[in-house]
């Protein structure tokens, strides 16, 4: 009996420094081989920009229509409670608030990991399945810094900016549906949200987070891509838990920046 | 110290995972000679090739290329050398983002401060030897594969390496594009006054093509002498090889309990 659980015991303690410790030391040498790597991304930045465009540029649809859709039900929602209290006024202020703060950077980030993240994995994964990559390396040149390195920047570069969007369009959204369609006061929604929404309280707290999930998500994503076993299997491993691992990351690095950033002063 | 052989292969042994892949590997690849490596499948040709190019690291003995023991170089030595070796991988290996000139034009905008007009003609040079420069703006899921070999064989070369080494250059072509990348490889080794090596084992086209073989059988090399020799052989293993039978000193089947008890079994 005692000899099966120890067995038991030292079965998953294998499976947790194999699958896990070791991934995620591996994954942090990754992380400084990126940074040491990452001058040709500058100095060559049309490298950098031509990534930008596939994970940025390309993400733009479902960043803007998303953004659009989750203020417009924020503002219905948010006119729903706010009307109860006789403050319909200050839906600008919740709406503003919401997407600077939280759902901008979280959703934003969210769906970046599944549209861009994905995608970046796949990628990898595939260019190291078809041996482009040995190929580049027996070319003398270092796919870290012309492959992988370009990509995570683009994706830290992407992020904030995205976010910004998301939020952008989703003020716009919550303007349709608060003010045009149910008639809240105009000048009221938008004083209110510039009197309350401070710069360096919520926006600049709002960007720090959308920059620490750009980190977070292009991280794993080049990652896991490198790391995929190069067959039609591994990569489509690499891509689901490049999704699921970026999402988890997003929420609980949110719940820690959040608790660090907003202290309710 | 100056010797004729470009590449001198002593003593190597390559273990992976406790599982030994090469054994006592002695071999040389004498300067602007054609040299062919060949076995069956999981011989580990493939490996004493990545060793060659530095990817991987013999566990005992060593590899020199032009005098110096690759696996010593560090990383700028080693990528300083493998600038003056080319590598074409056994399905071509494009960049898939890239057209077939952007492929061959590569290396020169990683490695030289060449301009754009320059990189175009040499570029354009490399891709009709290969026969095309017709193909040039096409993608690489836009060529067959006997033309994507072409194009991968024309990156290869578009820095005019010293050695050129082929994976399985033969591996799934139609006879006709078979005979042309063997006729490529064979004129360009010439031109380029390069050295080759090709691992394959596709033994009739290889034959007809190199100086020399080295025949290697579960990681030992087993024999090697010209082509004719070759063919002449009474080694068992490699006769088998060379005339294609099924069944010899390599058996048919995998190794399994007996026939009859597996089918009485239950």
């Amino acid at each position: 009996m005692m000899g099966r659980v120890a067995e038991m015991l030292r079965a998953l303690g294998a499976r947790i420094v194999d699958s896990w410790i070791w991934r995620v030391g591996f994954a942090t040498r990754f992380f400084w081989l990126i940074l040491k790597e990452s001058g040709t991304s500058f100095r060559r930045f049309h490298l950098t920009i031509r990534e930008i465009y596939f994970a940025g540029v390309m993400s733009l649809i479902i960043i803007l229509v998303s953004g659009l859709f989750v203020g417009m039900v924020l503002a219905l929602q948010g006119y729903d409670t706010l009307v109860r209290y006789g403050s319909s006024e200050a839906l600008g202020v919740l709406v503003a608030l919401s997407l600077v703060r939280e759902l901008g950077p979280v959703v934003a980030g969210l769906l970046f990991a599944s549209r861009a993240g994905s995608a970046i994995t796949a990628e990898i994964g595939l260019m190291k399945a078809t041996e482009q990559l040995s190929a580049m390396e027996m070319m003398a040149v270092d796919p870290m810094a012309r492959v992988v390195a370009p990509r995570f920047w683009a994706g830290v570069i992407s992020m904030p900016l995205l976010a910004a969007l998301f939020s952008a369009m989703g003020v716009f959204g919550a303007y349709l549906v608060g003010v045009r369609l149910i008639g809240v006061d105009e000048g009221s929604f938008w004083s209110q949200m510039q009197a309350a929404v401070d710069f360096r309280e919520d926006i600049l707290n709002g960007f720090i987070k959308s920059l620490v999930f750009g980190v977070a998500v292009s991280w794993i994503a080049v990652f896991e891509g490198y790391d995929a076993p190069p067959t039609a299997e591994g990569v489509s491993g690499a891509t689901t838990r490049t999704v699921v691992t970026s999402s988890l990351a997003i929420l609980a690095l949110d719940f820690v920046m959040t608790a660090l950033m907003f202290r309710g002063a | 110290m100056t010797t004729d052989n470009l590449v001198e292969v002593e003593d190597v042994a390559f273990a992976y995972d406790q599982r030994q892949i090469l054994k006592h590997i002695d071999l040389v690849v004498p300067r602007g000679k054609m040299v062919a490596i060949m076995g069956l499948s999981g011989c580990g040709k493939t490996t004493l090739l990545r060793m060659i190019g530095g990817a991987l690291r013999p566990s005992e003995g060593e590899i020199r290329v032009a005098g110096r023991v690759v696996h010593r170089l560090g990383h700028d030595e080693l990528f300083a050398l493998r600038r003056k070796m080319g590598m074409l991988f056994q399905f071509g290996a494009l960049f898939t983002d890239l057209t077939a000139f952007d492929n061959v034009a590569f290396q020169m905008r990683e490695h030289t401060d060449l301009s754009e007009p320059l990189i175009r003609d040499m570029a354009l040079i490399k891709l009709q030897a290969v026969g095309l420069r017709g193909a040039a703006d096409l993608m690489p899921s836009e060529l067959s594969g006997g033309m994507a070999r072409r194009v991968a064989l024309a990156r290869t070369i578009a820095l005019d390496p010293m050695l050129i080494m082929y994976d399985e250059p033969f591996a799934g072509l139609d006879p006709i594009s078979l005979g042309v990348i063997g006729q490529l490889i064979r004129r360009l080794n010439d031109a380029l006054g390069a050295t080759s090596i090709i691992v394959t084992h596709d033994v009739a086209e290889a034959l007809d093509l190199v100086d020399y073989v080295y025949y290697m059988s579960a990681g030992k090399i087993e024999f090697h002498g010209t082509p004719e020799q070759v063919r002449s052989s009474k080694h068992p293993s490699l006769r088998q090889f060379v005339y294609g039978e099924p069944d010899g000193p390599v058996p048919f089947h995998y190794p399994a309990p007996g026939y009859r008890q597996d089918l009485l079994a239950q």
